[in-house]
């Protein structure tokens, strides 16, 4: 079977990549693009380790197909320090030790960003409501809800 | 495996008829991904219908709204006034999975997923919304708790894809609501659903109803006899007592790790009253 060639824009930049229709978007972003920051955690849309956005929407990169990204505008985990300067959520992340093996981080970070997009005075409830879908078997979730309704604080210059 | 991405349903329903091995449908994807990931189906094609405009567009129609079957439940949400006339179909649809499930999760796919807990079904069966279906024969209108029969089985044809819903103009003195049970807060599937709709006469008595249940049979049910209840002439109390037990009636449940057959049949007769309650809260409030 002949491999679509697909283009789109990642973090920015426009990107080509080759894939057969059955890759997801996640084989694509970690094994054509070398963007590993995106992790794998169940394959199947319960644990959020692979949030991306699409086009501005939070989405599991494991539940869309490569094929489907044509055209669109992907952010993944590696566009959201700005060069050497983290992102609030990320020093935030540090700061309050929201993170321990780490895997579940990535993930966290763009799902947390997509809601201070959207809602930058978030409450406890709405925070933890928006990342029901990303699963963390470290932390408790207590530290991550913190540094959240931290970074959103600053953001907010408050 | 083939992937086709076509602009219009003819060419679609041409794709899907034409194929002599398994052809699917995708929309969002987050059924059929995860099917073909644990190796539950194997499809040869797939037809992604999101570049149809039907399939993704909202609009009002005759006093309703048209809804593409393939508009996510975070579209919905979004989509402004929609969420004041029909809150109980929005909220079902919100119910769908993590905020990420909802950036692809369709109405389209969770009726023609097949599974009796699909959350959105029970809610469009109660707001009397009906599937736009079309085919190699044409297009037709169907009630949506006409379209699935059994798990993963539907009425529709071979080449058949569920265009767009029609959610009806809703009367005055109407409202909906849809609850659900599930052992936590969020990321689970319903140990039953309940969809009601009910309209008030200017006394506030009901005049009619409809009550739909999921996940207590092998596809979403249309409950006629609580509905018939709901608009007798006693006092509300009464009349919620007589709705539980009709809703309760109406169960034949399976036995899962999720709840027991008693189980299910009890806690569809306490949404049953819960939801009731709200759609009458609503009804007078519209
Ligand atoms: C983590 C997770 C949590 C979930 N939680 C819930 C939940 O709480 N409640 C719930 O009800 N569901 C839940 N689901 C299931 C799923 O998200 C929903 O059923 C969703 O609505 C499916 O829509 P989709 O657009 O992704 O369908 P798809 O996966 O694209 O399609 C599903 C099936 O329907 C067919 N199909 C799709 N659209 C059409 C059409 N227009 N015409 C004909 N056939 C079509 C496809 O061929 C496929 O067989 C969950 C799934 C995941 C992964
Ligand atoms: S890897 Fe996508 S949700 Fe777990
Ligand atoms: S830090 Fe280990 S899973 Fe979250």
């Amino acid at each position: 079977m002949a491999k679509h060639h697909i283009a789109a824009v990642v973090n920015g930049d426009p990107v080509e990549f080759l894939c057969e229709p059955g890759d997801t978007l996640l084989d694509v972003l970690r094994d054509a693009l070398g963007l590993t920051g995106t992790k794998e955690g169940c394959s199947t849309g319960d644990c959020g380790a692979c949030s991306v956005t699409v086009d501005g929407r939070l989405v599991c990169a494991c539940l869309m197909l490569g094929v489907e990204a044509a055209g669109t505008s992907i952010g993944t985990i590696e566009g959201m320090a700005n060069g050497e300067e983290l992102h609030p959520l990320q020093r935030k992340f540090l700061e309050h030790a929201a993170l321990q093996c780490g895997i579940c981080t990535p993930g966290f970070l763009v799902a947390a960003k997509s809601l201070l997009e959207r809602s930058p005075d978030p409450t406890e409830t709405e925070v933890r409501y928006w990342l029901a879908g990303n699963l963390c078997r470290c932390t408790g979730y207590d530290k991550i809800v913190r540094a959240v309704l931290d970074a959103a604080a600053e953001m907010r210059g408050a | 495996m083939r992937y086709e991405a076509p602009n219009t349903l003819d060419q679609a329903v041409a794709l899907l008829a034409a194929e002599l091995g398994e052809a699917r449908v995708l929309a969002g994807g987050t059924d059929l991904l995860v099917q073909m990931r644990t190796d539950v189906i194997d499809p040869v094609l797939l037809v992604d219908i999101k570049g149809i405009a039907e399939t993704r567009q909202i609009r009002e129609e005759a006093g309703g709204f048209r809804i593409g079957a393939a508009v996510t439940g975070a579209e919905l949400k979004e989509y402004p006034r929609l969420g004041s006339v029909w809150p109980g179909v929005v909220e079902a649809a919100n119910l769908i999975g993590s905020t990420q499930i909802q950036g692809r999760a369709t109405m389209g796919g969770n009726l023609c997923n097949g599974s009796p807990a699909a959350d959105s079904v029970p809610a469009l069966i109660a707001a009397g919304a009906r599937a736009s279906i079309v085919g190699p024969q044409g297009r037709r209108d169907v009630a949506v708790e006409d379209v699935m029969l059994a798990p993963r089985k539907l009425s529709l044809a071979k080449g058949e894809i569920v265009a767009s819903f029609l959610l009806p103009a809703k009367p005055p003195r109407t409202g909906d609501a849809y609850l659900r049970f599930i052992p936590r807060t969020e990321m689970d599937i319903a140990v039953v659903g309940c969809g009601i709709c009910l309209t008030l006469d200017a006394r506030g008595a009901c005049t009619a109803a409809r009550v739909s249940l999921g996940a207590v049979a092998e596809r979403p049910l249309l409950v006629a006899e609580a509905a018939r209840v709901l608009t007798g002439n006693e006092a509300l109390p009464v009349l919620l007592q007589k709705l539980d037990a009709a809703a309760r009636a109406a169960c034949r449940p399976i036995d899962d790790k999720r709840g027991t057959k008693d189980y299910r049949i009890k806690v569809a007769g306490v949404l049953a009253r819960r939801a009731a309650q709200i759609a009458y809260q609503r009804a007078r409030e519209s």
